[in-house]
């Protein structure tokens, strides 16, 4: 068992370039804050770009930031905040739901597993913001792609590529992010006590005026106490963000009432509570119990997965909350045989989608598809794929699987 | 063509072009098959008009079923197979090869589902980009991306090329604003990616495909997000003595938190040919002319507005106009929308460019330009999308002066090597195409190309598949797939090991 710790781009290439003349799998990691999410690796060495680390590049007036792949994200959004600006697409942290610390996390790693939050409704995820990439491919050979401006067309993007690839094509050793202000006000309209249909309802309605919802989640009763330390008691929370300049966030949230006044109870929240909610609803909070009962990331058409979820309550145990106007579900399970069968068959049924399991033992994690299994012609054209890059199988092989 | 060494026509493939076309007329039947010259020659060009040439036969498919077959048939023979769209490409991207299949894709022209509660419209590639927004508009919602041939050009072309727009800073490009799409892989595979649900599983291949200018697969739907039609649009008309203050002023105006729906500038040439053509009231005394359109509710607009003025003023501007009207926005834009015909007006032929340079750089780029400009004694006026670095330079030449296309190419080229060398890139949002594919190597070293013909490999290893475009020189897959690993060569005892 060996750690390779590189604190440059050409040591990992020359490690890469010795694991693949030695048939020799890593595994890729930075500070490991993921490393319970995919198949469980048993591969001899480790890959550690934990001192691959520090700002090459940030040029706040034009809107972007350049890195090295092992810089903790948590310093490179105190950076961006001290010039008040932000990663808009949010980066979720996973510390909090599989049990290790929180605030851990590279900026290598959000690219990998194509990180976002809340604010992907309106704002996209890792992939929308992804400017440019240099890598090492498990063939040994370190390339380039993409550039430091915000629009770029040149060649194909496989920065794009990189995104959710969980380290399996290339090892990242330097990113390229567009980087936006950070809006000056945050306001959250909360209507209560709606059952999933009436709230996926008020969140489709929401979204479809011009009032530039950038959130919107739905939390049942029972899970909305387990947000932001218990401030929005049991009842039922139907959640809707509005960010932006004061006098405009003021406006929107007016007509939101005046959209939603006959949905229910409304309820204003603003600033650091706002901020601790959507926190919370980011990270998963709810099923955040320091358990190892499976969690299931679940992405399907918003006006669809609370009837998906609604079929599956038939037949197991589950609780669930919503973000994304619906589309995104977290589902907590039982350890269960038929859960990952069950879950995916109902996703088809409505409409289709994918389901991750983001939270299990690793031996849970070893006996079930963790990622979406793909239809035959799209899973041959994912390993032709992973073959041009790496085709000796060397960069986390199997996580994917 | 000048000096463009497309790929050598394939002698077997040309022997049999009445067989192939009468195989294409099963496959394709009624009026779908296009083989007389006369016909085709309306399929000689895409936007990039300065390179024509007629294709082996023109298919116009109506189905997937159709796409997949013809493909899968090309495949086993060898031949090759262009895809086109609507054909405004401005790099070449649909310029059809002697021997190869013109697949038009113009028949997939329906829209296939409207879904407000998900805020998407599922489209067939065919569909015009601004035909999207027409199918939703009197609902209030609107396709945000809007690049300027947006009246003609479809949405499975926008995919294949990533296309922008004036308003691409505040609402993404086209990648960011298509969720999913079905395609047909070389081999005749027809495979879905994503959805109406956000983020695909496994890898980003809908990433990939967005912006891979037709040479990985042939595009048969597109799902793609719609939005809520902003409020209201207000804009600013602002001039500068310099483009430096103008330049400044942009970076200011980010830099107060202020995404605009669109900013624009325009340099003394284009300013003056774009005011004698539309008299849209532009001051003629400037150097720089910004326009910054800010949308959403009337309350943050005026706010905004308030804002931008102020910036403008503390960075020396000479004259600030405020849209008062839906009129005067309009009348603001006119100038800039008429910029490419109005040079036109002045000069028998233009050369549009696209680089993108980061935006501090402006000042030295224009000055490289006006050097350029001297040398090659042709001149040139510049748009600017200036929110996000992407510079229109408009070549002014004499189609008719023998050598001057020529010339115009060269300063092209010369241009796009100076927005790489201050750190840009060669295209910000027209493509690769035929366009600038020799010049691909100023921006990607071999590993860097080779890594990317790899990604082609995997979708169409016999590079069947719009060969010629993006890639200056096409290498074998299995070439490609060698791995020269030299044992023993590595600094492994360099790594420090724990």
């Amino acid at each position: 068992m060996s750690t390779f710790t590189p604190p440059s781009p050409a040591e990992v290439l020359s490690t890469v370039q010795w694991a693949a003349a030695e048939d020799t799998p890593l595994e890729i990691q930075g500070h490991g804050s993921k490393r319970g999410i995919g198949r469980p690796l048993q591969t001899e060495h480790t890959l550690d770009l934990s001192k691959l680390t520090g700002v090459t590049l940030y040029e706040p007036a034009e809107l972007v930031l350049s890195a090295k792949a092992g810089t903790p994200l948590a310093e490179l959004e105190e950076l961006l905040a001290e010039n008040g600006q932000q990663f808009a697409f949010e980066p979720m942290d996973y510390g909090p739901l599989l049990g290790s610390e929180s605030g851990k996390g590279t900026i290598g790693g959000v690219l990998a597993s194509n990180l976002s939050g809340p604010r992907r409704l309106k704002a996209g995820a890792a992939r929308d913001h992804i400017l440019g990439i240099a890598a090492v491919s498990g063939r040994g050979e370190a390339f380039k792609s993409g550039g430091r401006v915000v629009k770029n067309v040149t060649g194909y993007d496989l920065s794009k590529l990189m995104a959710g690839s969980w380290g399996t094509l290339a090892v990242l050793t330097d990113v390229t992010f567009k980087v936006l202000p950070a809006a000056e006000v945050e306001v959250t309209l909360a209507i209560r006590g709606l059952l999933d249909d009436a709230a996926v309802a008020a969140m489709a309605l929401a979204l479809g005026s011009s009032a530039e919802v950038s959130s919107a989640a739905h939390l049942p009763e029972r899970i909305a106490a387990k947000v932001a330390a218990g401030r929005l008691g049991s009842d039922a929370a139907t959640l809707l963000r509005v960010e932006g300049f004061g006098p405009s966030v003021v406006y929107r949230i007016e007509a939101l009432k005046r959209l939603l006044g006959k949905a229910g109870p409304l309820e204003e929240i603003a600033g650091e509570a706002s901020k601790a909610i959507w926190r919370d609803i980011r990270d998963c909070a709810p099923f955040a119990d320091g358990g190892a009962r499976p969690v299931w990331r679940v992405s399907m058409a918003p006006s669809q997965a609370h009837h998906m979820v609604m079929a599956l309550r038939m037949q197991a145990a589950v609780d669930a909350f919503y973000d994304w106007q619906g589309g995104l579900v977290w589902l907590s399970m039982r350890e269960d045989d038929a859960e990952a069968e069950l879950l995916r068959g109902l996703i088809r049924k409505h409409g289709g989608g994918h389901a991750t399991l983001v939270r299990a033992s690793a031996p849970h994690r070893a006996a079930l598809p963790v990622f979406e299994p793909q239809p035959p012609h799209l899973a041959a054209l994912s390993a032709r794929l992973k073959a041009e890059f790496d085709p000796k199988q060397i960069l986390n092989p199997g996580r994917m699987a | 063509m000048s000096g463009l060494a497309m790929p050598k026509p394939d002698a077997e493939t040309m022997r049999r072009r009445a067989e192939i076309v009468a195989d294409m007329r099963i496959i394709v039947p009624g009026e779908g098959v296009v083989d007389a010259a006369n016909e085709m020659r309306a399929f000689e060009s895409d936007g990039l008009t300065a390179y024509r040439q007629l294709p082996l036969v023109v298919v116009l498919p109506e189905t997937a079923a159709q796409v997949s077959r013809v493909l899968k048939y090309c495949n086993t023979r060898n031949i090759r197979v262009v895809p086109r769209g609507s054909g405004t490409s401005l790099s070449g991207g649909a310029l059809p090869l002697e021997d190869a299949v013109l697949l038009v894709m113009s028949r997939f022209n329906r829209i296939l589902q409207i879904d407000y509660p998900n805020r998407v419209v599922v489209a067939q590639p065919g569909v015009t980009n601004l035909g999207i927004t027409a199918a939703v508009e009197q609902e209030g919602f609107y396709y945000a991306p809007d690049p300027s041939s947006q009246i003609a050009c479809s949405i499975g072309g926008n995919v294949a090329e990533n296309s922008g727009g004036v308003h691409c800073l505040k609402y993404g490009l086209t990648a960011n604003n298509v969720l999913g799409i079905e395609m047909v892989l070389m081999n005749g595979e027809v495979v879905r990616l994503g959805g109406s649900h956000l983020d695909q599983e496994g890898y980003d291949l809908l990433g990939v495909m967005t912006g891979s200018e037709g040479l990985l697969g042939v595009v048969t739907e597109v799902t793609v997000r719609i939005l809520k039609m902003p409020e209201t649009a207000r804009a600013l008309l602002i001039g500068f003595p310099t483009s430096e203050e103008g330049g400044q002023c942009v970076a200011d105006i980010i830099g107060a938190g202020i995404i605009p729906g669109g900013m624009e500038m325009m340099d003394r040439p284009a300013i003056h040919a774009a005011e004698d053509f539309v008299h849209a009231g532009y001051p003629l005394d400037v150097e720089a002319l910004l326009i910054v359109e800010l949308d959403g509710p009337s309350v943050e607009v005026d706010h905004l507005i308030g804002l931008v003025e102020a910036i403008a003023h503390r960075n020396g501007s000479t004259t600030c106009r405020i849209s008062q009207s839906e009129q005067e926005r309009l009348s603001f834009w006119a100038g800039r929308k008429a910029a490419f015909p109005a040079v036109g007006r002045i000069s028998p032929d233009y050369y549009c460019m696209d680089g993108t340079i980061p935006r501090k750089e402006l000042p030295r780029v224009l000055a490289g330009m006006r050097d350029l400009s001297e040398k090659y004694g042709l001149g040139v006026a510049n748009v600017f999308h200036a929110g996000d670095g992407n510079l229109h330079p408009l070549i002014l030449y004499d189609a008719n002066v023998p050598g001057e296309l020529d010339k115009a190419e060269s300063f092209g080229a010369d241009i796009l090597r100076l927005c790489v060398e201050v750190g840009g890139v060669l295209t910000g949002e027209h493509g690769v195409g035929v366009e600038k594919r020799d010049l691909m190597p100023e921006m990607f070293n071999q590993i860097d190309l080779d890594q990317q013909m790899r990604v082609k490999c995997a979708f169409d290893p016999n590079h069947l598949l719009n060969p010629g475009k993006v890639f200056p020189q096409l290498r074998r897959c299995a070439e490609l797939g060698r791995m020269h690993v030299h044992r023993g060569q590595v600094a492994f005892p360099d790594i420090p090991r724990f």
